[in-house]
C-alpha cells in the first residue's frame, strides 16, 4: 500500500514539475505580427458584428467569463472565469451573481468595480446616459431585467425568465465589459480595457498596434510585448508577405480551400488549420412580394438546390451541409443526417427533387419555353457572387430564369431591409454555437440583425421555449423543430457552411483556434514566440 | 504675358470652383452614405438609429447648406472630421501626402530618366535592332496592367529574392525609404516612361527630318549637338505636355501600386474613403488633387515660354 502512495506521489511530482517546466518554457517578449484584411469600422466590440473588429481588439478587453482560450471547442463546460472569479445561479435560475477579481485596473489606471459591469449592461439595454451608435446584439440581452451591485466586487444579472444558456453569450468575445468613465465615442477610437494588451494606435488602412499591459491582473501574462496588425487589403500581397516571413500569422481563416494548396507549396513549414467558420451561405427570399409570396414557388426553389454541388465546386468538397446551426461534428446543435434528410431539398435524389420542383412549376403555368424570371441579388464580392452564379444555373432546372444583380457592398443590408429584392445570396456569421445566439439573432421578430424581417409567431414561441430548457437532448428536439419550420418557410435557407484555414509559423506557440466560432479566441494572452 | 498670367490664374480659380461643386454633388449622387456603411459593418439596419446618426453627422441638412459649410470651413483651414476614424480630416490626410508625393516624384523621375533618352536613341537608331527592342519594351509598358506587373515584382523581390520587405510605416532614414519606394515607383513609372519614350521617338523623328537639322549637319555640327541641342530641344515640347498630364494621371496608377505594394499613401486612402463615403476626406482630397493638377498644368504652360522663346502669350 505504501508503495502505491509513493508511486502516486512521484507521479504527482512529475506532473507538477512538468507543468512548471511548461510554464517556464514560455518565452516572454517579441512582437506578434499578424496581417489584417481590411480596416475595421471602429474598435468598439459592442457596436460591430465582424471578425475584422473582433480579432484586433478583443485582447484589449475582458469579459465576466470567457471561453477557455486553450480549449478547441466553445461549450458550457469550457467557460472559465475572467473578470469574475466565480459565478452562481440562484434557486429560481433568474439571478446570476458574479464575484469579481480584486485589484483589477483599467488601462488608464482607474480601478475596475462592479459599477462598470452595471454600466456595460445599461449601455447594452439602452438605459444609461451613454448611448451606442449601433447595438447589433441588443437582442442577446432581451431577457435582462436589471444588473444590481453588492459592493464593488459583486454584481448580479437579474433575468426576467430563466435562461440557462445566457452564460454562453456572456463568454463570447462580443460581450466585453466597458469602463463607466470612458465615453462610447472614445471606445470607438481610443478604447480602454482591462485586458492583456493596451491600445496604442489604429490608423485606418495602415496599422493597428497593441502593447503588453504590465499591470494585467492575470499574473505573468501576456507573453508578447506587442501585437502589430498591418492592414493589407490586397489578398495576394498579404499572402505573399506571410510566405516571405513578414508576418507570424495570417488573418482569421483568410486562406480558402483553393488557396491552401498554394500555401502548402510555398510555405510548407507553416501550420495551417482548416476549421468551420460558422459562416454559412444562405438564400434570402422576399416572401412578401410576388412571386415568392407563393409557398408553392418557394417549395419548388428549395427542391432545385443541389447543396453538394455548391460544396464540391466552391470548397473542393470540404464544406458542410446543414441547417442554420453549425453541423456535426464541431457543432453541438447540428442535425444528425437522418433528421436533416427529412427537410425539403436535403434528402433523396437531387434529380427526383428537381422533377418534383418542375411539376410544381408546371402546375403554376411555367415551362422551359415560359420560365419564371427571377433576379438574384448579391454583394459585389467573390464569396457572394460565386455561389449566386451556381444558384442561377441550378434554378434553370425548374424553369426559373435567374438574372444576377450585383449590389455595391455597403448598400447590401439597406437594400435587404427595404425588401428591394426577390432572392438574395447572403452570408451569415454566428458568434456562439448556441440557439440563444443564432436563432434569436437571425430569426427572432425583434432582432436588429434579422434584416430580412422574418417573423413567424410559431418560431418565436419555440425560440423562447428552447431558451428555458436545461436538458440538452430535449432542447435539441425543439431547435430541430425550428430548423424544420425555417426550411419550410424558406427563411434564409442554408446552402452550406464554409471551412477555411488560418496559418502561422511553428515558432508561434500557445495559440488555439476555436473550431465552432471565429469570434471568441483572440485574447492572445497565452501566445508566445519561440524565436 | 502679365495679363495672360492673370487671366490664366482666374481661370484656375473658376476651374477649382467648378470642381468643388462637381465633387460635392457627385459624392452625394452615388447611392448610400456613411451611415448605411456603418450599419452594414454591424450587419443591421435600424431606421431610428440611422436618422439619429445622420443628424449627428449633419447629413440631414439641405445639400446647399452642407456645401456652403464645407467651403467656408475649408477657407478657414478647417477640413472637418473623418466620419470613420472620427479624427480631424487634416490629421488623416497630411501624414499620407508626403508618402504619395515621394512615390509620384520618383515614378515621374524614372519615367523621364528612361523615357526621354531611350526615345532619342530609338529615333536616332531608327529601324535597327535596338530600335525594335526598345519599341517592344515600350509597347509592353503600355499594355501590362500595373497591378499585374506589381504582383510579378512582389513575387520576385519579396517572395523569391527577399530583397525588399512589404512597406513598413517607419523607414530607417532617407536611403532606406528610397530603396523601399524605388521598386513600386519603377512599376508605376514603367507605363509613363513607355509613353514618354514613344512620344519622344515620334517627335524626334519628325524634327530630324526638318531642313534646319539638315543645315546643322551640313555645317558640320557633331551628331550629339544635332540630336540634343537642335533636335531634342524642339522635339521636347509635346513631351513636356505629356509629362504634365502624366503627373495627374499618376494618381490613378498609384492607387493600384499603393494597394499592391501596401504603401500607406494618399491614393489608396482616397479609394478607401470613397468606399466608406467618408465625405470630408474625399471632398478635401479630391480638391487637393484638383489644385495640384491645375497648378502643374499652369506651370507647364509657363515652361513653354522658357523652352521655346518663339512662344509669346498675348495679353
Amino acid at each position: 500500500m505504501k508503495a502505491i502512495w509513493y508511486a502516486a506521489a512521484a507521479l504527482g511530482l512529475a506532473v507538477g514539475v512538468g507543468d512548471v517546466a511548461t510554464a517556464l518554457a514560455q518565452k516572454p517578449g517579441g512582437t506578434l505580427r499578424i496581417y489584417h484584411r481590411d480596416t475595421p469600422a471602429s474598435a468598439s466590440l459592442h457596436e460591430e458584428a465582424t471578425v475584422s473588429t473582433q480579432l484586433p481588439f478583443m485582447a484589449i478587453y475582458n469579459n465576466l467569463v470567457v471561453y477557455d482560450q486553450q480549449a478547441k471547442r466553445n461549450t458550457m463546460e469550457t467557460i472559465v472565469p475572467d473578470l469574475a472569479k466565480s459565478w452562481e445561479w440562484d434557486a429560481t435560475k433568474t439571478k446570476l451573481t458574479f464575484k469579481l477579481n480584486d485589484g483589477v485596473k483599467w488601462h488608464d489606471g482607474k480601478p475596475f468595480t462592479s459599477a462598470d459591469v452595471k454600466c456595460t449592461f445599461d449601455l447594452l439595454l439602452g438605459k444609461g446616459k451613454q448611448r451606442l451608435r449601433k447595438n447589433p446584439r441588443a437582442i442577446w440581452h432581451r431577457n435582462v431585467e436589471d444588473v444590481t451591485v453588492n459592493g464593488p466586487l459583486e454584481a448580479t444579472i437579474v433575468l426576467k425568465e430563466p435562461q440557462p444558456a445566457y452564460l454562453t453569450l456572456l463568454a463570447s468575445g462580443y460581450t466585453p465589459i466597458y469602463p463607466c468613465h470612458v465615453s462610447a465615442a472614445d471606445m470607438r477610437t481610443k478604447p480602454v480595457g482591462t485586458g492583456p494588451f493596451k491600445f496604442v494606435e489604429f490608423r485606418g488602412n495602415e496599422i493597428i498596434r497593441l502593447a503588453k499591459n504590465p499591470d494585467y491582473f492575470k499574473k505573468g501574462k501576456p507573453y508578447v510585448d506587442m501585437i502589430e496588425m498591418r492592414i493589407i487589403d490586397n489578398r495576394s500581397t498579404r499572402i505573399l508577405a506571410f510566405q516571405a516571413g513578414e508576418f507570424d500569422m495570417t488573418f482569421s481563416q483568410d486562406i480558402t480551400i483553393p488557396l491552401l494548396k498554394d500555401m502548402e507549396k510555398q510555405a510548407p513549414k507553416a501550420i495551417c488549420e482548416t476549421k468551420p467558420q460558422y459562416v454559412h451561405r444562405n438564400l434570402i427570399v422576399n416572401r412578401e412580394a410576388a412571386p415568392f409570396d407563393n409557398p408553392q414557388i418557394r417549395k419548388a426553389m428549395a427542391l432545385a438546390i443541389d447543396r453538394k454541388a455548391f460544396v464540391d465546386i466552391l470548397t473542393e468538397g470540404k464544406g458542410d451541409i446543414g441547417g442554420a446551426m453549425l453541423p456535426l461534428p464541431e457543432g453541438a446543435w447540428g442535425m444528425p443526417p437522418e433528421e436533416l434528410a427529412k427537410m425539403a431539398g436535403y434528402g433523396g435524389d437531387v434529380a427526383a427533387n428537381r422533377a418534383e420542383g418542375r411539376k410544381i412549376m408546371e402546375s403554376l403555368g411555367y415551362s422551359a419555353a415560359k420560365p419564371l424570371k427571377v433576379k438574384i441579388s448579391t454583394r459585389n464580392i467573390a464569396i457572394y457572387r460565386d455561389p449566386a452564379v451556381i444558384l442561377i444555373d441550378q434554378l434553370k432546372q425548374i424553369y426559373m430564369d435567374g438574372e444576377l444583380e450585383v449590389v455595391d457592398t455597403p448598400l447590401w443590408h439597406a437594400k435587404v431591409a427595404r425588401k428591394d429584392y426577390q432572392v438574395g445570396m447572403n452570408l451569415t456569421g454566428v458568434a456562439v454555437d448556441d440557439p440563444d445566439a443564432n436563432m434569436v439573432e437571425n430569426y427572432a421578430c425583434k432582432s436588429e440583425r434579422n434584416y430580412t424581417g422574418y417573423c413567424n409567431p410559431e418560431v418565436e414561441k419555440l425560440i423562447e421555449a428552447q431558451s428555458k430548457i436545461v436538458d440538452v437532448a430535449e432542447r435539441k428536439k425543439v431547435v430541430w423543430k425550428i430548423e424544420q419550420i425555417l426550411n419550410d418557410d424558406l427563411a434564409r435557407p442554408v446552402i452550406y457552411h464554409d471551412r477555411a484555414a488560418t496559418c502561422w509559423w511553428p515558432y508561434v506557440k500557445g495559440f488555439v483556434g476555436h473550431e465552432n466560432s471565429i469570434y471568441n479566441n483572440w485574447r492572445f494572452e497565452d501566445v508566445w514566440l519561440d524565436k | 504675358m502679365g495679363a495672360y498670367m492673370i487671366r490664366r490664374f482666374l481661370l484656375m480659380i473658376l476651374t477649382l470652383f467648378g470642381m468643388s461643386v462637381l465633387i460635392f454633388v457627385m459624392l452625394r449622387v452615388v447611392p448610400g452614405n456613411i451611415v448605411d456603411i456603418l450599419f452594414d459593418s454591424a450587419g443591421m439596419v435600424n431606421p431610428a438609429d440611422k436618422k439619429r446618426l445622420e443628424a449627428e453627422l449633419g447629413l440631414d441638412k439641405p445639400i446647399v447648406q452642407q456645401y456652403v459649410t464645407w467651403i467656408t470651413n475649408m477657407m478657414k483651414g478647417d477640413l472637418g472630421y473623418s466620419y470613420v476614424s472620427e479624427k480631424p480630416a487634416l490629421d488623416e490626410i497630411l501624414p499620407r501626402i508626403p508618402v504619395t508625393a515621394k512615390l509620384a516624384a520618383l515614378a515621374l523621375f524614372f519615367s523621364v530618366l528612361f523615357g526621354v533618352p531611350l526615345g532619342v536613341i530609338s529615333a536616332v537608331r531608327q529601324n535597327t535592332g535596338l530600335d525594335y527592342f526598345l519599341r517592344v519594351v515600350s509597347l509592353s509598358g503600355l499594355s501590362l496592367p500595373s497591378f499585374w506587373l506589381g504582383l510579378l515584382i512582389l513575387m520576385a523581390f519579396v517572395q523569391y529574392a527577399g530583397w525588399i520587405p512589404i512597406y513598413s510605416d517607419a523607414p530607417r532614414g532617407f536611403f532606406h525609404e528610397l530603396f523601399l519606394l524605388s521598386i513600386p515607383a519603377a512599376a508605376v513609372g514603367f507605363r509613363a516612361s513607355a509613353l514618354i519614350m514613344r512620344l519622344t521617338r515620334s517627335s524626334m523623328l519628325e524634327v530630324l527630318r526638318q531642313d534646319y537639322i539638315r543645315t546643322a549637319r551640313a555645317k558640320g555640327a557633331s551628331a550629339n549637338s544635332v540630336n540634343y541641342d537642335h533636335a531634342l530641344r524642339n522635339a521636347v515640347l509635346p513631351v513636356v505636355t505629356i509629362i504634365g498630364i502624366e503627373a495627374a494621371f499618376l494618381i490613378g496608377g498609384l492607387i493600384v501600386t499603393e494597394t499592391v505594394f501596401n504603401i500607406p499613401g494618399v491614393a489608396r486612402f482616397l479609394v478607401e474613403a470613397i468606399r466608406w463615403r467618408d465625405y470630408p476626406i474625399v471632398q478635401n482630397l479630391v480638391m487637393l488633387i484638383a489644385v495640384v493638377t491645375v497648378v502643374v498644368n499652369f506651370i507647364v504652360d509657363m515652361a513653354y515660354v522658357v523652352l521655346d522663346p518663339r512662344i509669346k502669350y498675348e495679353g
